[in-house]
């Protein structure tokens, strides 16, 4: 991935989550987060894993936020009030925010495999779609089949959870 | 313009997740909170995905374990995100609102 691209999408991200967190309206706040994602999306395009960047839009920037949106609308929430902020929460949320990187910092420093440029493929072309299946269906076949699961119960919760009146 | 290596996309992914927690320390909204938590899931599947690139095997090939994880983690976001709205929007229906502050019952 060129270096511009790379900081030009890394900056982008960036400041669209700068833009979630700072928008009072919800509405602004997934609209920048669908904005992150896209971001992020073409940040796992560059890493040459095209099949996740495309589930990224279709589930994420997708599926997930038009949820998100349709609930905000739902709930008609309005801009969320002015009030007296909670210092603790500020300087707590600040300092362990803050804490985490310069730990980071110092992790990344001391990481030597950290430092090595991109590796170049041993292939022409990469079809990746069909790797991830493979990888997928062959080693990973237990767990697919248990999210599979996991997803069907979702969705009858979620049926369970929306009736008029919780027994 | 320096190269590219693995530190830059560890350090924007650290930077991500660290946007979501402060998200979800500073903000009131329930729902704003959930998006922040959406944010940090998303920095750890690009770690993930960094991690995969640079970690090419004999064959030349990125490793694919990493990005089947990835996959499996936005599955169960995506469930995850519908349970979630579904019990905020029972929560709204109970107590009509979506502040933090508000829902205090259950504090020592």
């Amino acid at each position: 991935m060129s270096p511009v691209l790379f900081w030009a999408f890394t900056l982008l991200m960036l400041a669209f989550g700068v833009s979630v967190i700072l928008n009072r309206n919800p509405v602004a706040s997934a609209l920048s987060l669908v904005g992150s994602f896209l971001c992020l999306a073409s940040l796992f395009v560059g890493l040459d894993a095209f099949f996740i960047g495309v589930i990224q839009v279709l589930v994420y920037a997708g599926a997930v936020m038009v949820l998100f949106l349709f609930i905000i609308m739902l709930l008609d929430l309005k801009a969320e009030q002015r009030r007296r902020f909670n210092p603790i929460a500020l300087v707590g949320g600040a300092a362990v925010s803050g804490a985490f990187v310069a730990f980071l910092l110092h992790v990344l420093k001391s990481f030597p495999a950290g430092s090595r440029a991109f590796p170049n493929l041993g292939v022409e072309r990469l079809d990746d779609v069909r790797l991830v299946g493979f990888a997928l269906f062959n080693h990973f076949n237990l767990p697919f089949q248990t999210v599979g699961v996991l997803v069907l119960v979702a969705s009858i919760g979620v049926v369970v959870l929306s009736r008029r009146e919780l027994k | 313009m320096q190269t590219l290596t693995l530190n830059h996309y560890l350090l924007a992914s650290g930077l991500l997740f660290s946007l979501g927690f402060a998200g979800v320390m500073l903000r009131r909204n329930i729902i704003t909170i959930f998006m922040c938590l959406e944010l940090m899931l998303n920095a750890a599947n690009l770690s993930l995905v960094a991690f995969s690139r640079f970690h090419v095997g004999t064959d030349g090939l990125p490793n694919y374990n990493a990005q089947v994880l990835v996959f499996f983690i936005i599955t169960v976001a995506a469930a995850e995100v519908a349970v979630g709205l579904a019990v905020i929007v029972a929560l709204y229906r109970a107590r009509q609102t979506t502040h933090v502050e508000d829902l205090q019952s259950l504090k020592f």
